[in-house]
């Protein structure tokens, strides 16, 4: 190919697309020049001097433009006065790399020398120690002794928390900048940066809170020595005592591939507890990266709440029973009430158990209820974003729809993606009600209020009148991809935009091509597996629970959410619940089955993207749980005789391959094939030295979509473009809207203790002029009444939000599950 | 037939001649053997002439053994809760002498000499349990007139957790 490069390393030729740096290039055949502030997934700056290399370029006469050639007719090297940085170096036809002279070895002997002359002697109780590459670099090329007096070193401050999560040893800290750099043009939150010079430079946080982003922890893994370390970690093992288990982050659709590490230990009674989440490689799905969320949000299953026993309610009492009895009276009863049954599960259980329960519920005519307020996962088998490399290559000649979505804490790390695409040529759209991060990446941005949702996005067709600038640019698109998420709608809402999004894609004629496609934000890691499934979220859910005589509710906590459910649980028949803790819902419940936590049990994700990803066990179950699976089936059977086929999560797969046509040829074994990844990112590596990144156990299975596959489909008719709430002009109340908090407190994220500290408390966002018509102002503590019961949260107001309306965060104790209107006093 | 003879009166006075040399068996435990100045016996955690614990938790001890006999775990100390110098000390720390081989890894290993393998060979047990021996078993006990760890230090005083050491001799 014509942008081909050929090049020479060490004596062996390689082949590299134009624009390679030397050290990748290097990489790709296996020979490592040692980096410091190099890493392949930020821009070069040269600072550390550590990569420095022999260059030869083939000589050219000057006068007749033709290279110069040596007597036996290979072409004439010429070599510079001083070694390059092969970080900064682009390859360039010809060249010939030399990085193993003895020139070579001096320069990174003098190199570690100088970073080593104030660098702590620290490694026996660095959190680093063993997985550093400082010490490695060092043990290669470093000085076997040192020339400096622990006394005469420089010395910084050794205990910084930059904030709850991170902290800082400024002696150990080598200036790379990495963290610098990564919180700047990636994470897009510069909280941290270098203050003082020379001797004197130490890393500091500029916010408040300290290092205040939600990507903090992703530092810790970039650092190439024991600079930065987690609140989480720290001092937790050394890492060779570590065992590790590939599994998955399970807080939102984005579905991070991740890395528990466990150890045995006495302060927890013996148990294997897990302690660090480290990211997994996977270049379609997160990269090498995981927010704060899914890398301290680990804690739930080690929370001593866990149910481990049977509950059964006799005289009006849940009291312990043994697993036999319950199953026995839960078949019991479901015999009984089974005419009118309805089963509601989350995107929280894996596809194994949501197979299950599907079963179970075909088998006793039920009705299978999603329990989110998301629509659209039957458009995603149709015309789902399906591209095999995720989100993580968009570029040039793609346009970005992000609609309806508040990206940053809906799904962090495709938020994250969608701002490095735009910076590599993607052009963005942003349509949402009020301003967002992602604004100001955007190339246009509509506006519209709540409830003209769809209207918005049917605005940007480019045929329709309103289109204007955004018209013109999706006009030019090659490729389409269009986000929607949950940003101040309910379920209706939700619909609409969902609808109005298939037909902008519709309209755009590039359904069919694999980088076009439609994208849902849901709420839950598992929710497109739970439409996969056959489980689909209902606009009453009220009144269909209330109608139920049988109800069997899994990974939902729905009387917590909402009064109006728990009202309705009352009114049914027959509870049965199966939760990992005893939840407000489990309390209403004639039967609590204890499950097992997604960290004791393997299973499948189904992620937004459709790539179907496994996860493994990565604790002991705690003694008397099931897997909810197995807890569905053990009912099943005794309920319709059906044979206990199955006993495991993978047997419990191949049926569910066997039987969903999209799951098709799909086995644990496949969802666990590797492909080498680009970057080449893994354990002896000299990016990074330990335990990180690497990707062993599976990278997934993207599945298709029929306008990929040219079948045939249909796509529903594009939604009214009216208003879908009412005019609120002369309201004396404001429509309350809900929106998504990165940090709530959710079942499974309230009981991290570390995250605890950073969750954010309830806030009413509005209008400072509609914040002002009802005597509030931003700080204050406003009385919100909805349904009669009044809640309390933190004023805060932006000039985006339109006016009349408050924006109410989901799961920080504001039951709010689509827009109501509500009554805000002081 | 000479042959045995000679050969039988060799034995009776090799006998003859042990009968009168002093005897190599002790008294033991009323007397207790020298033990040479290299043996390598029961571990003792060592402690500073300041009375502070020489274990910072690094398990570079555990990780050296081959016997996998060392466990350790370690924590995050303060100035008014210190257990040793430095962030790190030893929260959690066991030898167990059903698995140790006495080989003195553990003891080159330590970066700060804290674990010392001494002349304590009187090991036996009853359950296998018992055979496990934990920090304060090993630890040994401050001299006065230091204060027992942990303590309230000066704050800043102690932050260099690995100190510098000499060359072994001997
Ligand atoms: S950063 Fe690396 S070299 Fe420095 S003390 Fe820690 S482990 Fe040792
Ligand atoms: S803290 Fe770590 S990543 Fe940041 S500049 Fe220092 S060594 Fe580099
Ligand atoms: S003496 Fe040898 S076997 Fe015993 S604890 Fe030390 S390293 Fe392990
Ligand atoms: S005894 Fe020595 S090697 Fe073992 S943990 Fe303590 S300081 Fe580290
Ligand atoms: S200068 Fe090249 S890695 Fe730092």
């Amino acid at each position: 190919m014509a942008n081909e490069i050929t090049l020479t390393i060490d004596g062996k030729q390689v082949t590299v697309p134009a624009g390679t740096l030397i050290v990748d290039a290097a990489r790709e055949l296996g020979i490592d020049i040692p980096v410091f502030c190099y890493h392949p997934k930020m821009e070069p700056v040269g600072m550390c001097r550590m990569c420095l290399v022999e260059v030869g370029r083939p000589m050219v006469d000057r006068a007749t433009n033709q290279p110069v050639m040596e007597a036996d007719g290979t072409p004439k090297l010429q070599f510079g006065p001083k070694m390059e940085t092969a970080c900064t170096t682009p390859v360039s036809a010809g060249m010939v790399v030399i990085g193993m002279s003895d020139k070579v070895k001096a320069a990174r002997n003098d190199v570690l020398e100088f970073l080593l002359t104030s660098h702590p002697l620290d490694c026996p109780i660095c959190d680093k120690g063993g997985e550093c590459p400082l010490q490695n670099l060092t043990m290669g090329f470093g000085k076997g002794s040192s020339r400096f007096e622990f006394e005469d070193k420089q010395h910084n401050q050794k205990h910084v928390p930059l904030g709850e999560l991170i902290y800082l040893d400024r002696e150990r800290c080598i200036q790379c900048g990495r963290c610098v750099r990564f919180q700047k043009d990636l994470a897009d939150d510069p909280v941290i940066g270098f203050y003082q010079r020379g001797r004197n430079l130490v890393i500091d946080t500029s916010s408040e809170p300290g290092f205040d982003s939600i990507f903090s922890g992703n530092t810790t893994d970039i650092c190439p020595v024991g600079a930065l370390t987690t609140a989480d970690f720290r001092f937790g093992a050394r890492p060779w005592e570590l065992k590790s288990a590939a599994s998955l982050c399970n807080h939102c659709a984005v579905g991070c591939n991740l890395t528990y590490n466990t150890r045995r230990e006495a302060k927890s009674d013996g148990n294997v507890v897990i302690k660090r989440a480290m990211p997994r490689q996977n270049e379609a799905v997160n990269e090498i990266w995981l927010c704060d969320k899914g890398r301290f949000g680990y804690h739930f299953a080690e929370s001593h709440q866990r149910l481990e026993k049977p509950l059964i309610r006799k005289d009006g009492e849940l009291v312990e029973s043994t697993w036999d009895e319950a199953l026995d009276m839960a078949a019991k009863e479901l015999r009984a009430y089974g005419f009118r049954f309805v089963s509601l599960a989350s995107g929280r259980l894996s596809n194994e158990d949501l197979y299950e329960i599907k079963q179970l519920t075909e088998n006793l005519h039920g009705q299978a209820c999603l329990y989110s307020p998301m629509a659209g996962g039957d458009l995603t088998p149709l015309i789902g974003y399906a591209d095999p490399q995720g989100l993580s290559r968009v570029g040039k000649g793609t346009v970005i729809v992000v609609a309806a979505s508040n990206l940053h804490q809906e799904a962090p790390i495709w938020w994250m993606q969608v701002r490095a695409a735009v910076k590599r040529g993607a052009k963005l759209i942003v349509v949402n009600a009020r301003s967002t991060r992602l604004d100001k990446f955007a190339s246009a941005v509509v506006r519209y209020r709540f409830g003209r949702e769809a209207e918005a996005v049917l605005s940007l067709v480019p045929a329709a009148e309103t289109s204007g600038e955004s018209g013109k640019i999706i006009a030019a698109a090659e490729n389409l991809v269009v986000l929607y998420g949950s940003d101040g709608i309910g379920l209706e809402g939700s619909r609409q935009v969902a609808a109005a999004s298939a037909e902008l894609l519709r309209a755009s004629n590039l359904l069919g091509k694999p980088g076009s496609g439609l994208l849902p934000v849901w709420q839950r890691a598992n929710d497109q597996g739970a439409w996969d499934t056959g489980f689909t979220p209902v606009d009453d859910l009220a009144k269909v629970v209330s109608e139920a005589d049988g109800v069997l509710i899994a990974g939902a906590d729905p009387a917590g959410d909402h009064p109006a459910y728990a009202a309705a649980l009352k009114k049914a028949k027959f509870i049965i619940v199966q939760e990992q803790f005893l939840t407000k819902t489990a309390q209403l419940a004639d039967i609590v089955f204890p499950v097992q936590s997604m960290l004791e049990r393997d299973g499948s994700y189904t992620n937004g993207t459709r790539r179907v990803q496994r996860f493994m066990p990565v604790v002991e179950k705690l003694p008397g749980t099931r897997p909810d699976y197995l807890v569905t089936a053990q009912v099943r059977q005794k309920v319709v005789h059906s044979n206990l086929e199955f006993i495991s999560a993978a047997q419990v797969f191949m049926v569910l391959a066997a039987h969903l046509p999209d799951y098709q040829n799909l086995t644990y074994a496949t969802l666990m094939e590797t492909v080498p990844q680009h970057p080449i990112l893994g354990r002896s590596d000299v990016y990074y030295g330990g335990t990180s990144f690497e990707n062993r156990q599976g990278l997934g299975v993207q599945l298709g979509t029929a306008a990929n596959r040219r079948d045939k489909y249909s796509l529903p008719a594009a939604p009214s473009t009216q208003n879908q709430l009412p005019d609120l002009e002369h309201a004396e109340e404001l429509m309350a809207v809900p929106v998504a908090e990165l940090l709530d407190t959710g079942t499974i994220t309230q009981k991290s203790v570390l995250l605890g500290k950073r969750t954010s408390t309830p806030f009413a966002l509005m209008h400072p002029k509609t914040a002002q018509q009802k005597g509030l102002a931003a700080g204050d503590k406003a009385k919100i009444s909805l349904a009669g019961v009044t809640y309390q949260a933190v004023v805060r107001v932006d000039e985006s939000v339109p006016t009349l309306h408050v924006l109410l965060p989901r799961s920080l104790g504001i039951p709010l599950d689509k827009p109501v209107l509500v009554k805000v006093i002081q | 037939m000479a042959n045995g003879v000679y050969e039988m009166m060799r034995g009776l006075w090799q006998t003859f001649r042990s009968a009168w040399t002093k005897p190599v068996t002790i008294q033991y435990p009323e007397v207790k053997r020298q033990v040479s100045k290299r043996y390598r016996g029961r571990h003792a955690l060592k402690r500073y002439a300041n009375g502070l614990e020489k274990c910072i938790g690094c398990s570079l001890c555990a990780a050296a053994c081959p016997a996998d006999a060392i466990f350790v775990e370690a924590s995050e100390q303060t100035d008014e809760n210190r257990y040793s110098p430095g962030e790190r000390y030893a929260s959690t720390y066991e030898i167990n002498y059903l698995r140790c081989i006495f080989c003195g890894l553990c003891e080159d290993a330590c970066p700060t000499e804290a674990i010392v393998l001494e002349d304590n060979y009187e090991l036996s047990f009853e359950t296998r349990e018992s055979a496990i021996y934990t920090k304060d078993m090993l630890l040994d006990a401050v001299s006065a007139p230091n204060q027992p760890t942990p303590r309230k230090v000066k704050p800043g005083s102690f932050n260099r957790s690995v100190p510098e050491m000499k060359d072994p001799v001997d």
